[in-house]
């Protein structure tokens, strides 16, 4: 077949083109999601409750993700300071992810129970309160809005029906569960699960 | 990895390489001779330009020879090929494990010799001091300060005042084992009124401090009425813990409240919300983050910040 051939026929040149991007996906990619230490949980890691789920869309929403990663890479530069490096199994209930690419702010990877709950509440209020230098942005708002627990059952059905192991039961008893509760609750609570299953460096 | 998915990847990581190289073989046409040049495109525009068909220039033809000896030369070095682990046996795992243990070669000593020193020691050895505060910035810091001044609700430890003890011993285990100090919510006990004569009988503290040595009784004389009611009360809810004299009790955590130093903030509205609700204190533990010897080295950054701001 001569080349021009190929590039002659638009319409056999774009799809000779997607085989050939295609390829590297297919070898990386595809095999990953048959792999059994990518696709099953590590063991500890559960799926989020109702707060957590409610507060990790609190957290996708308010754009946290723009500055701060969830991914401790395996370098002793990192574990030093974050904890153990992510494994594959960790993020399995993630939909969809939230590795970021980007650390103005420190990896939350394993932030989970680093703190009390009380430091993040006033630290997401307003972060200077606690640490002078920071130059994060404050969410005061969070205190006062409500989380709409109408929605926290549909959302856990939805995920179900991509494969997150929920239970008839904790998808009656979501709407309870985040009932009343502020955003800043529900963003602490999955704070404070992120990377707990997995301690030590 | 199962022999599907095995056998799947080599197909295609050998396939692509091949199909590459095979590419470039097939479109390789002989070397351009010199003299006039006679094969183009066919192309013409404005009347007589016209478009070479050239062959690659040999230099760039050998970089993409190059690149495919690169590609087959990795393939046997690296692992890229289903569950060939490559020749060298590399992995991110293993090479994450070589980086930690040529920084235990390197620091293990520096930090067992700290570690055969005791902590009063090290909290004057400007060595283990740079250490500490490398170490207290990245663990420390968020609640306790860069500088170690602490935040409203989280202890100045510069100021010589320890919740739980200042001594060497009770530093280390501190910051090993977490504390969680616990101040019950006595609003509904208390009653608003109750609460005032409360903090009128704290605020009247340090001047019965001045007026009598701690540990005496019989003080009643120089207290307002409400100030005694408030100091009844106190004797009935708060010194259990914060201690007849109010010095606290380091046992607990619970704070000295006649030093003029206030956690939760020194108002009258401070001190009041936090007899209100209560507090819930928590002090993370770091065993599992950190090794003994660095905890060592730690709580002597911890007892230099506390001798700094005390001289």
């Amino acid at each position: 077949m001569k080349h021009e051939t190929i590039e002659k026929s638009a319409g056999l040149l774009g799809v000779l083109t997607a085989v050939a991007i295609s390829i590297g996906g297919l070898a990386e990619i595809v095999p990953l999601m048959m792999s059994r230490e990518s696709v099953e949980p590590t063991p500890g890691v559960l799926p989020y409750t109702a707060e957590q789920l409610e507060g990790r869309d609190i957290y996708v929403r308010e754009g946290c993700y723009v500055c701060h990663s969830q991914m401790i890479r395996p370098f002793r530069a990192e574990t030093e300071r974050y904890g153990h490096y992510s494994l594959a199994g960790e993020a399995v209930y993630d939909r969809p992810f939230q590795f970021g690419s980007k650390r103005t702010g420190p990896d939350l990877a394993r932030v989970g129970k680093r703190y009390s709950d009380e430091w993040h509440r006033a630290h997401l209020v307003n972060p200077r309160d606690l640490v002078p230098e920071s130059n994060m942005p404050g969410f005061p708002w969070l205190t006062a809005a409500q989380v709409d627990a109408s929605l926290t059952p549909l959302k856990m059905q939805r995920l179900r029906a991509i494969g997150v192991p929920y239970t008839d039961e904790d998808i009656a008893g979501a709407s309870a569960r985040v009932e009343g509760k502020t955003e800043m609750d529900v963003l602490v609570a999955y704070l404070q699960g992120l990377g707990t299953a997995v301690r030590g460096r | 990895m199962s022999g599907f998915w095995n056998a799947y990847i080599w197909l295609l990581t050998l396939g692509t390489l091949g199909g590459c190289l095979w590419l470039l073989q097939a479109m390789t046409t002989k070397r351009k001779q010199p003299g006039p040049v006679e094969d183009t495109t066919g192309h013409s525009w404005d009347g007589d330009l016209e478009e070479f068909n050239n062959p690659l220039p040999r230099w760039w033809l050998t970089l993409f020879w190059i690149t495919g000896i690169f590609m087959i030369v990795y393939l046997v070095i690296y692992p890229g090929l289903g569950n060939f682990a490559g020749v060298m046996g590399w992995n991110q795992v293993s090479q994450y494990e070589a980086e930690r243990a040529a920084a235990e070669e390197r620091y293990g000593d520096v930090f067992a010799a700290f570690a055969a020193r005791p902590v009063a020691e090290l909290a004057t050895d400007p060595d283990a001091l740079r250490v500490g505060r490398n170490l207290f910035l990245n663990n420390c810091a968020g609640c306790h300060g860069s500088d170690g001044g602490g935040a409203r609700g989280y202890p100045n430890l510069t100021d010589g005042a320890w919740l739980y003890g200042g001594s060497p011993e009770t530093i280390v285990q501190t910051i090993t084992y977490g504390r969680n100090g616990v101040m019950p919510a006595l609003g509904a006990a208390l009653g608003e009124g109750g609460i005032d004569e409360v903090i009128a009988y704290l605020r009247a503290l340090p001047r019965l401090q001045a007026a009598a040595p701690a540990g005496t009784a019989s003080t009643a004389q120089t207290l307002t009425a409400p100030e005694t009611a408030g100091q009844q009360k106190f004797q009935t809810f708060c010194i259990a813990c914060h201690g007849m004299d109010a010095h606290g009790n380091q046992a607990l955590g619970a704070p000295n409240l006649t030093d003029n130093d206030w956690l939760h903030g020194r108002t009258d509205a401070d001190i009041r919300s936090v007899i209100l609700d209560g507090r819930a204190n928590h002090m993370p533990a770091h065993e599992e983050l950190l090794t003994p010897d660095r905890i060592h080295v730690l709580a002597a950054y911890v007892l230099s910040l506390a001798a700094e701001g005390g001289s």
